[in-house]
């Protein structure tokens, strides 16, 4: 299959989709001409006009609550925020109306809306350029979240996301624009939101993550390799509604696990995920869960900070190392 | 030509033609930096915009405050923050401002009354309108001198603050940077009114549209609202039309802006504008101008030294600082 990167794929599921169903726009700031900040969106302004590429001033209160509002009439606005740190200003808009208005309208109500954004550290871009605030709006009930991390999985849950009637938040790391990957080519089928992939099939321990992070763990478990450790990988792909059972089930064959999530770790998603075992195969469990995470610290700009606070390959090779008895 | 209508002495307008230069000649080592790869991070320069940041912190006391944005490092300079300590923050060392946790973006020095430049566009707004809360608070006659760029005034923050401010008569200064686009925005297809200054009536405060590249125009006007807000007469905004003449950000260098357009505002540059009036008055001699350069040159040489030879923070401080 060709290869092609995380952002081209990206942009071919929204093309594709935009394609499909008239009702697909795309809202957002500098989306145009531009391209995105991280040009994503580029040619599709060109392809599709302005009504369907609606280039927005810096208001991501006001333009996220204004897809809201044209997801209510049936349309499919994805609507992309520059950095996930800005998904602060659009909270109230996703989470107490989005989020709300089926359950409390029912069948009159629906939002079948994306929000995407990049996320993560990794390039120096400083303390309000650099966060993961998955936990957030997993928190919510009514969200979904998505944070894929191969280009395939980017297209098909892009537009699994896109033909989902409820609002989904689709994460994109910063750093996975450029990697690239297989992936299908035109009319290529979504990928189902709420299932985890196994990216690699191992006995000793399983390593969760996702996003970035997924990729990590897989060049972890290639390091433990060498050591004569056998890591399984769960990529987990969706982060609301949690694929638990892809998750037990691996626990279950290796009896030991360790979460990688770059988010700080209180409160947070590796959080969930580990409590959730505990509560569903405790007896499974030949020692105790291990979390990689981001401290609790907001993310420094200066490199040498900036990878003292963020969880990689090595700190997850490590945990699982540990884990494994082999120091 | 008339003698321009200021209050300054010829030395203060010395310090102003002084104080742009630096500016102007710290940004260009900012982006010879980012070259070598001495800068990781993003940073946004200032270049182009020097007489608006100069003019409008020329009049305020010293115990005044000021808040900034992302095109931070120019509002910095103005208030006569140290060179070396904000290069080494650039460069994500431990002797910046910062330790080299904020980098470009995230440059204060409070003792100086900077409270902070932002990463958050339109954040600082209302940051700026509580600090002249906290001035009203302890019944001092301190005066905030807010920065935000002409993309910020579409976020709700801009609307807020302003009436937060207006309806208590605050003691803060308004200041657009209008540099007309935001990032690859024309201001044009983003904002309703022609001016931002028009969006003053919506909140019965004074707004005043000013040629951003005549550091004197700059400075008349801010004197101007910087007395209206220490007299608990309340905001005012103003509006600097400008120009930035480099991409919107070393990250960002595609730059979508009509050639011409840049090179028509880079005919306006205002340090080469201000030269001029400064020589037309006999203020500024080939002589003085060369041994100005070349303090400036020193300084930013200096700086470059500092920055490049300063140590890496210790990974520990990574940890350090999350509570007070
Ligand atoms: C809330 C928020 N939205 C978007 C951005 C990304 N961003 C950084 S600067 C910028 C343009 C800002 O334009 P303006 O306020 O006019 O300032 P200028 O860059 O022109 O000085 C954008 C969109 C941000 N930092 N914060």
């Amino acid at each position: 299959m060709r290869e092609i990167s995380y952002s081209d794929a990206l942009r071919e599921a929204l093309q594709e989709e935009m394609s499909r169903d008239s009702e697909v726009l795309l809202i957002g700031e500098d989306i145009g001409t531009y391209g995105g900040a991280f040009g994503v969106t580029r040619g599709l302004l060109d392809r599709f006009g302005p009504d369907r590429v609606v280039e927005t001033p810096i208001s991501e209160g006001g333009f996220v609550g204004m897809a809201v509002g044209a997801s209510l009439l049936g349309a499919r606005p994805v609507v992309e925020i520059m950095f996930m740190d800005f998904m602060t200003l659009v909270v109230d808009p996703l989470v107490n109306q989005a989020a709300k208005l089926h359950y409390v309208y029912g069948e009159q109500a629906a939002c079948p809306l994306v929000v995407r954004t990049p996320s993560g550290g990794g390039r120096s871009y400083g303390p309000t350029h650099s966060q993961v605030f998955e936990a957030w709006f997993a928190h919510t009930p009514g969200l979904k979240v998505v944070a894929p991390s191969t280009p395939a999985d980017a297209k098909g849950l892009m537009k699994a996301a896109i033909r989902d009637n409820n609002p989904v938040l689709f994460v994109e790391h910063k750093m996975l624009y450029p990697t690239r990957g297989p992936v299908p080519g035109r009319g290529s089928r979504p990928i189902p939101i709420g299932k985890a992939r196994i990216a690699r099939r191992g006995t000793d321990v399983t390593i969760i993550a996702w996003s970035w992070l997924a990729l990590e763990a897989e060049a972890a478990a290639d390091a433990l390799a060498v050591d004569g450790i056998d890591a399984e990988v769960i990529d987990m792909r969706t982060l609301s509604p949690l694929d638990m059972e892809t998750v037990i089930e691996s626990v279950q064959r290796t009896g030991r696990l360790v979460i990688a999530d770059e988010a700080p770790r209180s409160g947070g998603v590796s959080a969930d995920i580990g409590v959730r075992v505990f509560e569903q195969v405790f007896d499974y469990l030949d020692g105790p869960i291990r979390r990689v995470t981001t401290p609790d610290v907001p993310v420094p700009a200066s490199p040498v900070l900036e990878q003292a606070a963020l969880p990689n390959r090595e700190r997850i090779a490590a945990a699982a190392a540990e884990l494994c008895g082999a120091y | 030509m008339a003698t321009p209508d200021t209050n300054l002495s010829t030395d203060q307008q010395l310090e102003l033609y002084r104080s742009m230069l630096l500016i102007r000649e710290f940004e260009q080592a900012v982006l010879a930096s980012h070259e070598k790869r001495l800068v990781q991070g993003p940073a946004h320069t200032y270049i182009g915009m020097e007489a608006s940041a100069v003019g409008i912190c020329s009049a305020l006391l010293d115990d005044d405050y000021l808040t900034s944005t992302h095109r931070g490092h120019g509002h910095c300079i103005a208030r006569g923050l140290d060179v070396k300590r904000m290069l080494a923050e650039i460069f994500g060392r431990a002797t910046g401002y910062c330790k080299g946790k904020g980098g470009s973006m995230h440059i204060a020095d409070v003792s100086r009354g900077m409270l902070g430049a932002d990463g958050i566009v339109g954040g600082g707004i209302p940051i700026a309108t509580g600090a002249a809360l906290g001035c009203r608070v302890r019944q001092s006659s301190q005066v905030v001198a807010c920065f935000f760029g002409e993309g910020a005034t579409n976020q709700g923050s801009f609307h807020e603050a302003i009436n937060l401010a207006a309806i208590r008569k605050l003691p803060v200064v308004f200041v657009c940077e209008n540099n007309h686009w935001a990032l690859s925005a024309g201001f044009e297809v983003t904002t309703a009114v022609a001016n931002v200054a028009d969006r003053a009536a919506a909140y019965s405060i004074p707004g005043h549209i000013v040629d951003g590249n005549d550091v004197l125009a700059v400075h008349t006007t801010a004197v101007e609202a910087v007395q209206r807000a220490r007299a608990g007469d309340g905001p005012s905004l103003i509006e600097n039309k400008t120009y930035r003449w480099e991409p919107h950000s070393v990250f960002n260098t595609k730059d979508p802006r009509p050639p011409d357009e840049v090179a028509e505002w880079k005919a306006r540059d205002p340090i080469a504008r201000f030269r001029k009036v400064l020589e037309e008055q006999d203020a500024l001699s080939a002589d003085q101008d060369a041994a100005i350069q070349k303090a400036v040159a020193a300084l930013i040489e200096e700086a470059v030294e500092f920055a490049t030879n300063s140590p890496e923070p210790e990974p520990a401080e990574a940890m350090a600082d999350i509570y007070a």
